[in-house]
């Protein structure tokens, strides 16, 4: 007996499954397996973890976990300590970015000069970002010490030095400048970049309009690098949350609470004090202080960005 | 079927034979990296393995800085070692959480352990309703160095001169410490202080009968006269006198820029020898307002019960504390052993100290001292009380008003 297959029949044999839009499509998961597969387990699942955590109490010595609902989020608006660490972290970050900017740009500026011998000077600016920030930071902390070297060069001139990490004050500014230090070359390359970026041109027609040369820098420069100003400034906002090397070895959060930044308080209510769950809900506000700046910088580039609209 | 049947039964015996070699591996947290100390451990743990065949144990050196946050967070991702040294400072909070195994059983039932022989005093912070949950491994009295070639280009008595003469008094000691800093070089330091580790000072405080918290440890007693008393000793010594390195200083007793330094006896290792050695001695810490006494510091070994092998985790501790290895140990950790705190064992083993040295000093330290300070929730409380302490080493600090800031700001933790 003959078997005749229906025109539909025939119509799905005739066409393989891996069609070529298919073989497109699956080389293209399989391109971005890698990344995507990443990005889920080693920054999705952990916040998701983090957030879970948030809402018990883990006690781990007792190795007791127990769901607490909102608790921990109720604690952080009693946490007496809390209004302390969120000051310091502000008070950090913003003399950090606005120092770091002003003098990444400074410098870029001046070395942004066709000199004998200027790549030298390029590379000594840049050098601290290679060190590695532990030995950089331990090594500021023998010459921010009261007997140290920076206040023995001060002795030279007849100057009586601070005790750098004992005061509130000069700790904090210690603490900003010692990180202002390492990493103010990076933001200095990409200014450096930005600015051999900008045509002569502009310049040449602004000094045959006799514009001067700081009106030519706000007039041309600062428009002209507006995207790396853009950049550089999420890039330190960013950074300067998420410090936590520099004030475990310069100060552990001293004197007083005066440089405990937000992430070295909750390693020490994670890792020190044990409380994992209180520790997850200061990580949580962490994310959603570092989100909400990045959004509202995002939102401002059109203000920012000279050609951003 | 049977192909199915066959890979499951090899899988099976696979993991069974796989968890019987896990079952033998033993491995410890310690803080120490020093080779001398490892060498030993090794030689106990290859006596230990002699007559335990397939066992293997290995010690994991952590750094002391972050020792206890680094064996926390092995315990917190399910990883917990199957012994640990123990601070002193953490005992509280390891014993009363359950997560230590209890060791009375075993340590009885243990071939030549000798229960009876571990002293009662210097183990009470390590037991619970009875039950001992880590047995101390060092107990170290704190006392004073001195370096007499220091003292004496001062122009002052040496301790030892004092103690004959019965004066030997904090009083006359920080007066012998001003005197050494008057004349260029340091006076008396508390080692390991460095105005953050504050529970050093008990080395001190505790002449004045003073105490952070009551002995319950439910009330803040910083703020108690005796306290407010003893600080003002310290807070003087540093801002008056001179006679103690202040905030950011760093000084080196053993390299010989000091006259004094408050620290446990196991440092002696670190004293210089060949040219740079000085003449130095070791005396008790001096009486204070409050009369004679002594403190000292502990680590204990427990076993974690969550570990593969807790009775073989039991077993290797009985044998790693046994009279004839806690003798070998004494070297470098004095013991909570009636037999072994005698002159004549720790002299043996301990060259640099004299007879005299340890009779006043080591036996006498166990046997009647304190441990240092200890609470439950400890690594809050101490970090609270830094923060609030850190107003106090200022040259014009109220001293009083700082310490009832720091009642205020620990009594809801304790």
């Amino acid at each position: 007996m003959t078997v005749v297959a229906s025109p539909s029949e025939l119509s799905r044999r005739k066409r393989p499954y891996w069609t070529m839009a298919r073989r497109d499509s699956l080389a293209g998961y399989v391109f971005v397996a890698p990344q995507a597969i990443g990005i889920a387990v080693f920054v999705l699942v952990p916040l998701l973890l983090v957030f879970w955590y948030s809402l018990h109490e883990w006690n781990v010595l007792a190795q007791t976990f127990r769901f607490k609902g909102l608790e921990n989020y109720h604690r952080l608006l009693s946490d007496p300590g809390l209004p302390e660490v969120l000051i310091a972290t502000a008070i950090f970050s913003i003399f950090l970015v606005v120092f770091n900017m002003s003098l990444a740009l400074l410098l870029a500026v001046l070395l942004n000069q066709k000199l004998r011998g200027i790549t030298v000077f390029r590379t000594l600016f840049f050098s601290p970002v290679v060190v590695s920030l532990v030995a950089w930071t331990i090594v500021w902390s023998f010459l921010l010490q009261n007997n140290g070297g920076l206040n023995g060069i001060l002795d030279h001139f007849g100057i009586e030095g601070p005790n750098w990490l004992r005061h509130p004050t000069t700790a904090m500014i210690a603490v900003v400048v010692v990180q202002v230090f390492k990493n103010v070359g990076l933001n200095m390359i990409l200014f450096l970049a930005a600015l051999q970026g900008v045509p002569k041109e502009l310049y040449e027609a602004a000094r045959v309009d006799g514009i001067p040369a700081f009106r030519q820098f706000r007039r041309i420069t600062l428009p002209m690098i507006s995207p790396t100003v853009m950049l550089t400034s999420i890039i330190t906002i960013v950074g300067s949350l998420q410090v936590f090397a520099q004030i475990a070895v310069l100060t552990q959060g001293g004197p007083g609470m005066s440089t405990t930044v937000l992430v070295y308080y909750l390693y020490q209510q994670a890792f020190e004090f044990h409380n994992f769950g209180y520790g997850a809900t200061l990580s949580i506000l962490l994310f959603v202080i570092v989100a909400a700046l990045t959004f509202l910088q995002w939102q401002m580039r059109k203000r920012i960005v000279f050609y951003e609209n | 079927m049977t192909r199915f049947t066959t890979i499951g039964a090899t899988l099976a015996m696979t993991t069974a034979l796989a968890g019987a070699v896990s079952a033998q591996e033993l491995r410890m947290t310690i803080w120490s990296a020093n080779e001398a100390h490892l060498t030993l451990f090794n030689d106990i743990a290859d006596s230990f393995t002699a007559t335990h065949p397939g066992v293997s144990i290995t010690y994991e050196s952590l750094p002391f800085s972050s020792y206890t946050t680094t064996l926390t967070t092995q315990i917190a991702g399910g990883n917990p070692p199957d012994l640990a040294w123990i601070l002193e400072r953490t005992a509280a909070d390891f014993v009363n959480s359950g997560v230590l195994a209890p060791l009375n059983d075993g340590f009885m039932a243990a071939d030549g352990f000798d229960y009876d022989d571990i002293l009662a005093k210097p183990t009470e912070l390590w037991r619970l309703d009875g039950e001992l949950y880590a047995i101390p491994f060092s107990t170290s009295p704190l006392a004073i160095f001195a370096n007499n070639d220091l003292i004496r280009a001062a122009g002052a008595p040496t301790p030892a001169d004092l103690i004959a003469a019965g004066e030997w008094t904090w009083d006359n000691a920080i007066d012998v410490a001003a005197k050494v800093a008057a004349a260029d070089s340091e006076g008396i330091i508390v080692r390991d202080f460095n105005f953050q580790t504050w529970q050093n000072l008990a080395a001190i405080w505790r002449g004045w009968d003073a105490a952070p918290w009551s002995a319950d440890g439910a009330t803040c007693t910083f703020d108690e006269p005796q306290m407010v008393d003893a600080m003002t000793f310290i807070h003087d010594a540093i801002f008056e006198t001179g006679a103690t390195p202040g905030p950011g200083e760093s000084v080196d007793f053993f390299a010989g820029d000091a006259a004094m330094s408050i620290t446990q006896i196991s440092r002696a290792s670190l004293l210089p020898t060949g040219d740079d050695a000085f003449d130095w001695d070791l005396v008790p810490l001096p009486t204070g307002q409050a009369g004679d006494y002594a403190v000292i510091g502990q680590a204990a070994i427990g076993a974690f019960q969550r570990g593969d092998n807790v009775d073989l985790a039991v077993a290797f501790l009985a044998h790693m504390t046994n009279p004839e290895n806690s003798a070998k140990l004494a070297q470098f950790f004095p013991p909570v052993r009636a037999s072994l705190l005698n002159a004549e064992t720790l002299g043996a083993t301990n060259p640099l100290l004299t007879s005299e040295m340890i009779d006043s000093v080591v036996v006498d330290g166990i046997t009647r001292g304190e441990v240092l300070p200890v609470h439950e929730g400890y690594s809050e409380i101490q970090q609270v009380v830094r923060a609030e302490l850190d107003s106090l080493w200022q040259p014009d600090a109220d001293v009083a008003a700082v310490l009832s800031n720091v009642c205020q700001r620990i009594q809801p933790l304790l």
